[in-house]
């Protein structure tokens, strides 16, 4: 089905022509069939039957806010007829939301779990439409590269390792001239998914880090004393360590280098030691197999190039919405999120979703609405 | 005592009130007390759903929660010792400042030290500092505050930190820019409502205390402060209120440290920063604790009122 549609011209100019060609076709009929432009080229062009102004609500997770609302104004501006509103309220609150059916769709940068999933009783669909890594990001004047190995990242979370030339970081990289200062580990102070993602990730590669800390959005930081300061939300966190020298935290990698803050490598499963860059992230999740249900915990990635910290972000939908029209206009969106939407991921920092994750993901959420179907290609 | 006066005026013969006049008083009459009324309710309101929800963790955790120092989501865990002493010690330091600040801001906008032309562009720019949103006051804090006390505290560690409130390596953000900050957000109410009180004693005071030889200092010192007194503690407390509750600011500067550790220098946190940070993401037992928490703050903020209430009556009846 979506193999019919393999040649790619995607220009503007096409868009925009294909676009008017739906517009002088009228609001009447359902859209399955492709528009033909001139050239032959199948466009990704959204058409929706609406008559009035149809308008979805989302909210959740605030880790892919920046890039959602980007979509979003920039889809409302494409089909001014589809109107959708997103609130980062936090994975938490999206999911609670979702669950209570107060919203059209809610985001979680965590996976649902198990019990969570068993409390919305019209079922759902996880739609992975977004990926990011979790970089550690470090404030100290004169010194580049430095690299991390599995254990000091974890000892340095931990707050044992509490000076920044202790022998351990020394030796990952010792042609490095390390100031002995002390070490300020930056963490979130706000519950957060991505607090969640990377303590997940520490939990499965130490078992000290499993027993002291555990895993969760929110978790009680310096078991083993040491400094530490709290900032809330990513930009918090990206402040504190700018304005704190000898400062190291973890941020989502577009605030790390939108701020340009320097950033440590860090060593993988296999060994390696992987500077986070957006091949990296792509690279890990070439790696990772999505199951049926698109729920998958990256929590130590295998493959010699993948960068260890990277998680999906996740859209909560439902499998059958009462008005069809509101159907139609989330296949709309999400349709706009695997195509141009990935376009743009990058520039924010995001890491686009392989090829082979959009058509599984536009598959499965084919099924939301019979009148659309979503062309990814 | 009203409503006697007019039966004893009876005889006067004024103009009798229509039935009409009579309704519309009365129904104006139960109108403001609607009003008045409502507030009241809202706030049994606000409090009621408060402890309800926290009832799972006053049942869970019940006086242990006072004691215990941990704040751990992961485990289900939680006490509150760390973000009282937080907000008591946050707000205290708030309070030493701003007073000192205070009294000789509102003696010399009250006296005629300088044309009163740009007294009132003083005064103005003081109750400008309230329109200021606190993210601005926290941002603030982040970028000039922090680099200043980063120098004083370790200057005070390095020289007194034999005590135990200097005792720790300043860490940037923490409990001392967290006192600055705060006291710089009260100044403005207490400011204003000290002058007040100092402009509206009445004139003969002044005159009489000059007139018996006192000088200006002595006038102002021994008459005119003692005299406004009350108005200068009601204000005060109210300023302390506020520290306690502030949220946004205290959250971006105090480092959100969730240890109790006695050094001002230490990064710390605040209750209301406590449930602003993680109230979007809590679950489960987790929104009962955090509700727990604010319970206390409701019970902190009501002591301090009724502490204020009470300085101020001893006071006043020291000086009446």
């Amino acid at each position: 089905m979506f193999k019919r549609n393999n040649r790619l011209i995607r220009s503007l100019s096409i868009l925009t022509f294909a676009l008017s060609l739906t517009a002088c076709g009228g609001g009447g009929g359902t859209t399955t069939t492709p528009e033909k432009t001139p050239e032959g080229g199948e466009t990704s062009s959204l058409n929706v039957p609406f008559e009035n102004t149809v308008s979805l609500t989302g909210a959740g997770a605030s880790f892919p806010a920046p890039l959602y609302q980007n979509w979003f104004v920039a889809l409302n501006q494409k089909v001014p007829k589809l109107q959708v509103n997103y609130q980062s309220v936090g994975s938490g609150a999206g999911v609670e939301q979702f669950t209570a059916g107060t919203i059209d769709f809610g985001a979680s940068d965590t996976a649902m779990k198990d019990d969570e999933i068993a409390k919305v009783s019209k079922g759902f669909l996880m739609l992975p439409v977004t990926a990011g890594s979790i970089v550690f990001a470090y404030n100290l004047p004169g010194v580049e590269g430095l690299k991390l190995s599995r254990e000091t990242y974890v000892e340095i979370a931990l707050g044992k390792i509490t000076k920044w030339n202790d022998p351990k970081i020394v030796a990952d990289k010792p042609d490095l001239t390390l100031p002995d200062k002390p070490i300020t580990f930056v963490h979130r102070s706000d519950g957060s998914g991505t607090t969640g993602v990377f303590t997940k990730h520490l939990a499965s590669i130490s078992e000290d880090w499993k027993k002291k800390v555990g895993e969760g959005k929110t978790v009680q930081w310096g078991p083993d004393g040491g400094k530490f300061l709290g900032g809330k939300g990513n930009e918090g966190v990206t402040a504190t360590i700018m304005q704190n020298q000898g400062a190291i935290g973890y941020v989502e990698y577009g605030y790390a280098k939108n701020n340009k803050l320097t950033m440590a490598a860090i060593q993988n499963k296999a060994g390696q030691f992987i500077p986070p860059t957006d091949e990296a992230a792509s690279e890990t999740l070439a790696n990772v197999e999505l199951p049926e249900n698109l729920r998958a915990f990256i929590t130590d990635p295998e493959g010699e190039k993948s960068y260890p910290i990277v998680t999906y972000s996740w859209i909560l939908a439902f499998p059958k919405y009462d008005d069809p029209h509101k159907a139609i206009a989330m296949e709309a969106m999400i349709q706009y999120a695997l195509t141009e939407g990935q376009k743009v991921a990058p520039a924010l920092g995001y890491v686009p979703l392989p090829a082979n994750v959009v058509e599984k993901v536009a598959k499965v959420a084919d099924q939301i609405s019979p009148d659309f179907t979503i062309k990814v290609n | 005592m009203a409503q006697s006066y007019f039966s004893n005026t009876d005889n006067l013969k004024m103009g009798e009130r229509s039935p009409l006049e009579k309704i519309l008083d009365n129904g104006f009459k139960w109108f403001t007390f609607a009003f008045a009324l409502s507030i009241g309710l809202i706030l049994i309101n606000i409090a009621l759903i408060v402890i309800v929800a926290a009832f799972p963790g006053i049942r869970e955790f019940n006086f242990g929660f006072f004691t215990n120092s941990n704040w751990n989501p992961v485990t289900d865990e939680y006490g509150v010792i760390a973000v009282v002493y937080g907000t008591i010690v946050s707000s205290l330091i708030a309070l030493l400042i701003a007073m000192h600040l205070v009294v000789g801001a509102a003696v010399f906008l009250s006296e005629d030290f300088i044309p009163e032309q740009i007294r009132i562009v003083l005064v103005f720019l003081v109750e400008l500092l309230a329109a200021i949103p606190s993210v601005v006051y926290g941002l603030w804090g982040i970028f000039v505050l922090i680099p200043i006390t980063n120098v004083f505290g370790t200057w005070l560690h390095s020289n007194f930190g034999w005590f135990p409130l200097f005792s720790s390596e300043p860490a940037g953000a923490g409990m001392l820019p967290a006192g600055i900050l705060l006291s710089i957000m009260i100044l403005p109410i207490i400011i204003a409502i000290s002058r007040d009180s100092l402009a509206s004693l009445p004139p003969d005071l002044r005159q009489a205390s000059l007139a018996l030889g006192a000088t200006r200092w002595e006038t102002i010192f021994r008459v005119l402060i003692p005299s406004a007194i009350s108005g200068i503690m009601g204000s005060v407390m109210l300023g302390l209120g506020r520290a306690m509750g502030e949220t946004v600011a205290a959250t971006m500067i105090i480092g959100n440290a969730n240890r109790l550790s006695i050094s001002i220098l230490d990064p710390a946190n605040t209750i209301a920063s406590l449930m602003a940070n993680q109230f979007s993401e809590a679950t489960g037992l987790q929104i009962s604790a955090l509700m727990y928490a604010g319970l206390i703050l409701m019970i902190l903020t009501l002591i301090v009122n009724i502490l204020a209430e009470y300085i101020v009556h001893k006071v006043k009846a020291k000086y009446e």
